[in-house]
């Protein structure tokens, strides 16, 4: 009797499906209401310096992306046999692989953005994201699953770390993705109209303010407050 | 004088905080309180001011194209440059644990006061940030030393004040949206904004 309903659970657990309601969850609860930089303050060094042009970040993103997913689905597979004192040497060791196979392939394939990231690409070991998923996640839960969180976890971050990069890049140098889109603009108005960059966007500090109004404007929205 | 030079300048010009947002984690969640602000800034400046030199000898005598010929001629080619993250955080680790157990045998004090800090430093991305500039600059073994501690006063001074602020902060009405992060993002921009001005300063 005991083993036949464990079988029937162990037959509906398998038939969930790939892509089942609570594993969109997983997915899509970073992205807004559960957003890794807004919410729960993670992750915020490392990758904002890249922030002043478009490109860049999209390449820092894709990375972390990569980075995140990854790790944690290394991670889970291995959940059982880390010894708890150990754990943090073992996930260093395992986000320091991947993000030197990141490293190694931006060094090969496009190194001019490899020679601009620099010590970035590097610096996505101690990215808070990364561990944070780690020990919270991945150490309690199936791989697939893990991957799944990874992956909203880090899009949560390279859709902030976009916008924010959108607003500097077009206030600060007047482009967008290297297209000097101010410039076109003032074409419309003649020749002697041009519209101002505001060198402070290219600045660190410009990268503070806009992620500071992106924070309002975001818990203003949903209404999330720290006490 | 070089040195002196290099030294005013990680703390003040090439802040880790505001010209490369480095440890932006620690420095946005330990920041409430000044007198655990101050504890976790000095733990900061002991790891970086030891770690940055030892990863520079072993980025001098292992790491670096043809850094293996103090061994034999032959391993001259050998380039391992591509292992440097992994080296570099293990020696992190490995140096914080090593810290982590000196002080608390030798000052037990000064572990009740540092104790909870250790080990989040590193993860830090001040201390594995500050190794790869090292590294990336070609800095020499006393110019690293003093990179190291420099740097690592830097973002102390850093938490230092806004820790500062915001125990202040707590007796204003700030929109409950900005509340937390925000207004400290705006802060440590304003604060960035006045750290500009050191910038130009030669010595």
């Amino acid at each position: 009797m005991s083993t036949e309903t464990l079988e029937k659970e162990l037959v509906v657990k398998a038939a969930e499906p790939l892509l089942s309601k609570r594993r969109r969850k997983l997915v899509t609860d970073p992205l807004i209401d559960d957003n890794p930089i807004t919410v729960q303050v993670l992750g915020i060094c490392s990758s904002l310096a890249v922030t002043t042009q478009m490109q860049p970040t999209l390449v820092m993103a894709i990375s972390v992306i990569f980075v995140v997913a990854l790790s944690n689905y290394v991670i889970s597979l291995m959940r059982n046999t880390i010894p708890a004192r150990v754990r943090i040497i073992v996930q260093l060791a395992v986000v320091a692989t991947l993000v030197t196979i990141v490293s190694e392939i931006l060094k090969a394939f496009a190194y001019d953005m490899y020679k601009e990231l620099s010590v970035f690409i590097g610096l996505i070991i101690t990215n808070c994201i990364v561990m944070g998923r780690l020990e919270a996640f991945a150490m309690g839960n199936k791989p697939y699953d893990s991957m799944l969180d990874g992956l909203g976890s880090a899009l949560g971050y390279a859709w902030i770390i976009l916008t924010v990069a959108f607003f500097r890049e077009l206030w600060g140098s007047g482009a967008v993705f290297g297209v000097p889109v101010f410039e076109y603009v003032s074409s419309w108005f003649g020749p002697d109209f041009s519209l101002a960059t505001n060198g402070l966007m290219v600045t660190p500090v410009g990268a503070f303010i806009i992620l500071g109004l992106i924070v309002w404007v975001q818990r203003t929205k949903t209404g999330y407050v720290e006490h | 004088m070089e040195l002196f030079s290099l030294g005013i300048r990680s703390i003040f010009i090439d802040n880790m905080i505001f010209a490369y947002f480095l440890g932006m984690c620690s420095f946005l969640a330990v920041s409430k309180k000044v007198s655990t602000a101050v504890g976790l800034g000095a733990a900061v400046v002991f790891v970086l001011g030891v770690t940055v030199p030892f990863n520079w000898l072993l980025n001098e005598f292992v790491l670096k194209e043809g850094a293996l010929t103090w061994i034999s001629a032959g391993l001259a080619p050998i380039d391992l440059s591509f292992l440097r993250f992994i080296m570099f955080i293990a020696i992190i680790a490995g140096i914080v644990q090593l810290v982590e157990m000196v002080v608390e045998k030798f000052s037990p004090a000064l572990y009740g006061q540092l104790g909870i800090f250790l080990p989040l430093i590193a993860v830090n991305c001040a201390i594995l940030g500050g190794c790869l500039f090292m590294a990336q600059r070609d800095y020499t073994l006393a110019e690293s030393a003093v990179y190291g501690f420099g740097s690592g006063f830097g973002f102390m001074l850093a938490i230092v004040l806004l820790a500062a602020i915001r125990e202040r902060l707590k007796y204003s009405q700030v929109p409950n949206g900005l509340k937390g992060l925000g207004i400290t993002m705006l802060l440590t921009g304003l604060m960035g904004i006045a750290f500009m001005s050191f910038m130009g300063i030669d010595l």
